[in-house]
């Protein structure tokens, strides 16, 4: 799951990709992916195409090559998973370095690799140049539920301060001589879940006090807001749009 | 558990797409309601403003929660998936908002789980899970006795059970909009294996969390309101009952009245269908079909690796037949009982609330259904993917009827 | 040659007045037993008391959110109620225990923006409160920075900006110097004194009630058990050790005093 600490996905920058509103970002990504997931999988050169649109967007980022792959990582179990689908899948076989392989298992891993990886690649670009706050104005521009983007908004403001005190819990424990190594030490690790669970309900508590305390009467203020102009989102909207080309001719010549 | 882009085609991942979001616009109204008056502090501010901060911590903890590793052996460890814990704890809209957030923030900073099948990662993770476990956690602790130890066996019944659910409810996404062509009973099968096993880590964790919180202060535990102690006032040094607040009145003595009327209705139709679906896919999977005895004789499973519940890579997404295979129809019977359960009270309930006449309590039956039609979807598509496991007939006849309140919900 | 001999300004109400104040919590629990208190406007009162005594339970009577059992609460002549709820926060600033509980926004500048933009003030009057408010306690250059980011000091600096921007008749400080080290501690002492508003600081931190507040309050048991002089206060050993209020070691009130 959520490895690591949500600030350190995201790469601080200057460059045009960064300065694209919000917005614009998440629905040229969406639309992205939504046409990747649409493209018939026999049209190998498109994907290729995709990833080169993909590779154009991080240089144009400055997003270094290295960072990006490695945050591809977080992909491995469906790589894993979808080199079994060859040996299970149905249909005809072939023979590959003397195993049997069944074909639609071969075309099925290369669908989920490819498509897949391009997701993942393309979210990751996106957690790279936009900025947690930028996200959830983002979130909000484009008409998410208000209370939703609220509860997202405490989640990540709290998400460290709730992780933080897992940490110390932790450390609390190990100090005292506990270290959890079996099933049987299940009892003690529970009851560390549960009292994070009662310490974050009360700071919600808390939290709702404080914002009671000024004036908070149930719906959040719109403090700031994004927009874009026609250009920024002519930007934004260019990789999805150059996907669709490519994936319409990836239908035609199929 | 996460989904990534490309494995189920856009149609269905839109319509996954669509049944989230309609589960979450229903959530987001339930769980105003949910969060109202649970807290020490005073009864002075009621009603959604909580909602907003106390979901966004809860969403943090079940963020965080699931960094927690518990080590399993040798090694390897698990670690919680939250949603019947969540389901539990603060009830089942704010555990499916919950849920969902986390989600939807883990696809768009982490890349864990793609965009487009967000849908899917929601509906099977967060509505599933949640509406599969309350519901079971409800119905068990109106069946057994009241007091702590009933919760936490409540609690581990339904974290258990809540997980191969949500298996179970990929396998039918998949069925419908995979994008390769692998036997639906194949995936199923190791889908729900693999899933009771991490559903074994995932209950014992979500009992003893609960237990352990239910320890401290039983008031926060949202599934188990109405087994407190009645309140005493200190007047002149002597302690006396409090008179009965009107609102923690409503909640402790309504179920307790309703308890009792459909307590023996509920267990006996629990111990009735835990039976026959029992029973009846033990034998059905007497004969494996021919796919699957090719998959045998073939020793495709040989090549499988051993998974427990672990945090290993493979384990979330790992394919592992259950070798008995009667064994692995009868566990998905007792899960197929499960989702009958659920249609059944998801009826029961839309019914009920709709007979009290309270309009937008109606709607409380809407996550239920919305879960159970998934499920009964797949139906449709049974006599093609030649279902081998013995839960289609079970699960069939109540989902149909299931689907007609979904409708109007 | 009347007007100097007015004892009480007709035009300028206390900034708080409690009277009679009794609360107990829904569980039975009864906390405060007939508070009365006046603060005038300007003054910087230190409230006392022990763990328990009730000095919570009191702070949020102050802006409503707790409601009184018996009694009651004015703030600048209103009284505290449903009616004027808006307006009663508005001019309470509370400034909670913990920061991390009061800064709830993603960035600096959007916390302190929230009470004022809550009361619907929007646009460049916003920003220049906030400017404003963040200046005040020297936090400007920090405005765009997520709160967790901070320090605990610059934390409880931007908690007090949060509640500065809404230009309250009142501020409310909960315990403001736990968890300081002596820098942050003076610097917070700083502000507080720079500021020009009425204050009313809750603590058991005798030094630092004694460096900023000319008058303190003690409360024990639910009530108010004394009022006077900070200074004469601490002195009084009697008084102190009734109510499980210690000096730390090897202080002197006697040697300090006029230091407020």
């Amino acid at each position: 799951m959520g490895a690591g600490h949500a600030h350190r996905l995201y790469r601080h920058g200057r460059s045009p990709v960064h300065a694209l509103p919000p917005h614009t970002k998440l629905t040229a990504v969406f639309c992205f992916v939504v046409v990747v997931v649409s493209t018939p999988r026999e049209a190998m050169w498109a994907f290729a195409a995709y990833a080169l649109l993909l590779a154009a967007v991080a240089y144009a980022a400055r997003v270094p090559p290295l960072f990006w792959l490695k945050r591809l990582l977080i992909e491995v179990p469906f790589v894993a998973f979808a080199l079994l689908l060859p040996f299970v899948a149905e249909g005809g076989r072939t023979d590959v370095l003397g195993m049997s392989l069944s074909v639609h298992g071969l075309w099925g891993a290369w669908n989920v690799l490819a498509k897949g990886t391009l997701g993942v690649a393309a979210s990751v670009l996106l957690a790279a140049t936009t900025d947690l706050r930028e996200l959830l104005l983002g979130l909000q521009r484009l008409r998410l539920p208000p209370l939703l983007v609220q509860i997202a908004s405490f989640m990540i403001r709290y998400g460290d301060v709730v992780t933080d005190e897992m940490r110390r819990m932790k450390i609390a424990r190990e100090s005292r001589g506990f270290e959890a190594r079996g099933v049987r030490h299940w009892g003690v690790l529970a009851k560390s879940a549960g009292a994070l669970f009662i310490r974050s309900y009360e700071r919600g508590e808390r939290v709702h006090l404080a914002m009671v305390s000024r004036g908070y009467a149930g719906s959040m203020p719109v403090i700031d807001d994004v927009t874009a102009s026609r250009a920024q989102w002519t930007g934004a909207l260019a990789l999805p749009l150059s996907a669709l080309a490519v994936c319409l001719l990836g239908w035609t010549l199929s | 558990m996460h989904v990534p882009d490309g494995f189920i085609n856009a149609p269905v991942s839109l319509a996954a797409g669509a049944v989230a979001a309609g589960a979450v616009a229903v959530s987001l109204r339930g769980a105003r309601r949910e969060l109202g008056g649970t807290s020490r502090s005073s009864a002075a501010e009621s009603g959604g403003e909580r909602t907003a901060p106390l979901a966004g911590l809860v969403a943090a903890f079940i963020f965080a929660v699931q960094m927690l590793n518990f080590p399993v052996a040798a090694g390897t460890s698990g670690h919680l998936l939250g949603g019947a814990l969540a389901a539990i704890l603060v009830g089942p809209f704010t555990g499916v908002l919950c849920v969902s957030v986390v989600l939807l923030m883990q696809g768009l900073l982490f890349a864990d789980g793609g965009l487009t099948a967000l849908g899917v990662n929601i509906t099977v993770m967060a509505v599933v899970t949640t509406v599969v476990a309350y519901a079971i956690f409800r119905g068990l602790a109106k069946v057994l006795p009241r007091g702590r130890r009933s919760v936490t066996a409540a609690a581990f019944t339904a974290a258990l059970v809540s997980v191969p659910a949500a298996a179970a409810a990929f396998t039918l996404v998949y069925a419908i909009g995979g994008t390769t062509e692998v036997s639906i009973g194949k995936v199923a099968t190791a889908m729900i294996g693999v899933h009771v096993l991490i559903g074994v880590g995932e209950a014992a964790i979500t009992a003893l969390t609960v237990g352990a919180v239910i320890a401290v202060r039983p008031d926060l535990v949202h599934g188990a309101r109405g087994l407190t102690a009645p309140l005493k006032l200190r007047v002149g040094g002597e302690l006396v009952d409090a008179p009965a607040a009107p609102g923690a009145g409503a909640a402790a003595p309504l179920p307790a009245a309703a308890a009792r009327s459909h307590r023996k209705l509920w267990a006996a139709g629990l111990v009735a269908s835990l039976v026959l679906a029992g029973f009846v896919s033990f034998y059905a999977s007497q004969e494996p079909d021919g796919l699957e005895k090719v998959a045998h004789d073939k020793g495709f499973d040989k090549g499988e690796k051993e998974h427990g519940a672990a945090d290993s890579p493979l384990a979330d997404y790992g394919v592992k037949d259950i070798t008995d295979a009667r064994l692995s129809g009868g566990l998905a019977g007792v899960i197929g009982v499960g989702v009958t359960v659920v249609a059944g009270s998801a009826v029961f309930w839309a019914v009920r609330r709709r007979r009290d006449g309270e309009g937008p309590d109606a709607v409380e039956a809407g996550p239920a259904s919305t879960a159970v039609d998934t499920a009964s979807a797949p139906t449709a598509t049974a006599p093609t993917a030649t279902a081998p496991t013995g839960s289609a007939p079970t699960t069939s006849t109540p989902t149909s009827s299931a689907t007609k309140p979904a409708e109007n919900a | 040659m009347d007007p100097v001999v007015t004892p009480v300004p007709p035009a300028a109400p206390a900034s708080l007045e409690v009277a009679g104040l009794a609360y107990a919590y829904p569980d039975g629990h009864q906390a405060l037993f007939g508070v009365d208190l006046r603060i005038d406007r300007g003054e910087r009162v230190a409230l006392l008391g022990p763990n328990g005594a009730g000095k919570t339970t009191l702070v949020l009577h102050l802006n409503g959110i707790l409601t009184a059992g018996a009694g009651t609460v004015t703030v600048a002549g209103l009284p505290v109620g449903k009616r004027h709820m808006a307006e009663i926060r508005r001019k309470v600033g509370i400034v909670f225990q913990d920061p991390d509980d009061q800064l709830f926004m993603p960035t600096v500048r959007e916390d302190v923006a929230f009470g004022p933009a809550a009361a619907g003030m929007r646009g460049p009057e916003l920003e220049a409160r906030v400017r404003k408010a963040l200046g005040q306690v020297g936090m400007a250059e920090y405005a765009d920075r997520p709160p967790h980011h901070l320090s605990f000091g610059q934390r409880r600096r931007v908690a007090v900006a949060t509640v500065l921007a809404m230009e309250p008749e009142i501020l409310v400080l909960d315990e403001p110097s736990s968890n300081l080290d002596p820098a942050s501690r003076r610097e917070l002492a700083d502000i507080l004194r720079s500021l020009d508003v009425t204050v009313l600081m809750v603590t058991h931190d005798l030094p630092y009630a004694l460096e900023l507040c000319p008058r303190a309050l003690v409360l024990s048991e639910g009530v108010i058990a004394a009022d006077g002089p900070t200074g004469d206060l601490l002195a009084d050993e009697n008084l102190m050790s009734s109510h499980r209020l210690e000096l730390p070691f090897g202080f002197d009130p006697k040697s300090v005093r006029g230091a407020a």
